[in-house]
């Protein structure tokens, strides 16, 4: 009897990388999807951190996208290996700090590690030729094929009919016949491909589904590299961009201020890690402090705080201050708050 | 029951401890997590669901998500 082809679909938790699974599906290939965690991706982490989002509805689209598929979906946590990526893109970056091209290589790169590992046959994605403006462009799809090693066992379901037979459709794993020739940005045929299945839930995230592709989030990461002088960063570092307001009064040390109840108990579990200070004498956020502070620095630093608490219209506030690596006590310092004039828009990361 | 603590970490994160941990494990024993993440309590049910371990506890306690998974 003719074994059963398998292939691993990466699964971002859109529709099109639903669709194209449901394509080979279809063919009676035995599909189990593949989602890589970089530490980037948007998953509802300021929903779960912000009180205000507490009844958000929150899920996993790549795991709801298995659900509704019927498949297993294995989750693999990249976040070393995708150091390199981001730190050194061959291809550099795109608007922001996204490193699209080389992401899609290396996403795609350690998917055939794990075919192989496997013992799978093939690989599914979702792009779209001329979808993207950096990573799907049709001249750099054979690229991604190219430099991740997987060659022609990647087949992009929804655009196989623009590009060259991959060779499951050569060996007759699946049938081209069966497969679309969608290209372009419109999402049209997409979408009318969804309601001939019948799919009228899936996730439509605006700006992509990493941060990296967000302005400010990539403002304030290229801040910490800047500062820090190199551009390595740990798990904590970026989950913490996610979070509060950065100010950055001074060169050698930021702010982060939590804006609300929820930021401010997700901060919390950093105390031990950073300098912090919180309001005293008057309701108000939690600050960590990343960096050093100098001569005159804690005043400076509480001055500021004190504009964020309850206090702000109040003549003197109390903020108490706690060095990290220190299990004393915390200093209290009593400030004036500054005013709203004084606190400039340029320290705003 | 193997025990893992999962506090502070976001989604996906205590999915990838308890994925993690299921792999070196045999079918029938038990995986207690024990998180802070509100979004764990839609999503092990949803990663037990795809790959057929069962939820046999899940729980809040004083801001905490408990849930037992059983290996199938």
């Amino acid at each position: 009897m003719k074994k059963q082809p398998k292939a691993v679909s990466l699964i971002s938790g859109g529709l099109d990388s639903m669709l194209a699974t449901k394509l080979i599906l279809d063919q009676g290939v035995h599909v189990e999807g593949i989602n890589f965690f970089t530490g980037f991706c948007v998953e509802g982490h300021t929903h779960a951190i912000r009180q205000k989002d507490k009844d958000k509805k929150k899920r996993n689209n790549a795991l709801w996208v298995a659900e509704q598929l019927g498949i297993k979906l294995h989750i693999i946590d990249v976040v070393e290996p995708y150091k390199e990526v981001l730190i050194n893109p061959k291809h550099g970056y795109g608007a922001h700090l996204n490193p699209c091209l080389d992401c899609k290589v290396f996403m795609v790169r350690q998917a055939y590690e794990w075919i192989h590992k496997h013992d799978f046959d093939f690989i599914i994605t979702g792009e779209v030729v001329g979808q993207r403006p950096m990573s799907q462009r049709k001249q750099i799809m054979p690229v991604v094929a190219r430099e991740s090693g997987a060659e022609t066992l990647l087949v992009r379901p929804l655009s196989a009919k623009n590009l060259p037979v991959t060779k499951p459709e050569a060996e007759g794993w699946i049938d081209r016949e069966k497969l679309h020739g969608i290209s372009g940005r419109t999402r049209k045929p997409q979408i009318a491909l969804a309601q001939q299945y019948g799919i009228d839930d899936f996730a439509q995230p605006a700006g992509g589904c990493c941060f990296l592709t967000d302005r400010s989030y990539s403002k304030k990461l290229g801040d910490l590299w800047g500062h820090r002088g190199h551009k390595d960063y740990e798990l904590d570092d970026i989950m913490l961009l996610k979070v509060g307001r950065h100010l950055r009064p001074k060169a050698n040390f930021k702010m982060i201020i939590g804006r609300e109840e929820g930021e401010n108990n997700f901060m919390e579990g950093y105390k031990r890690e950073f300098t912090h200070m919180k309001t005293v004498s008057h309701a108000g956020p939690l600050a960590l402090v990343d960096g050093t502070l100098e001569a005159g620095d804690a005043q400076l630093a509480a001055r500021i705080l004190a504009r964020f608490s309850q206090g702000k219209e109040e003549k003197r506030v109390d903020v108490v201050l706690h060095h990290k690596d220190t299990a004393a006590e915390g200093k209290v310092i009593s400030v004036e708050p500054m005013r709203e004039q004084d606190v400039s828009k340029d320290w705003y990361v | 029951m193997k025990e893992i603590d999962a506090r502070r970490l976001l989604c996906p994160m205590p999915v990838i401890r308890l994925q993690e941990a299921a792999c070196q494990m045999p079918p029938g024993e038990e995986i207690k997590m024990i998180c802070t993440d509100p979004g764990v309590m839609s999503d092990i049910p949803a990663w037990c669901k795809v790959h057929g371990h069962r939820v046999v506890q899940a729980e809040e306690t004083h801001g905490e998500y408990h849930l037992v998974v059983r290996l199938q």
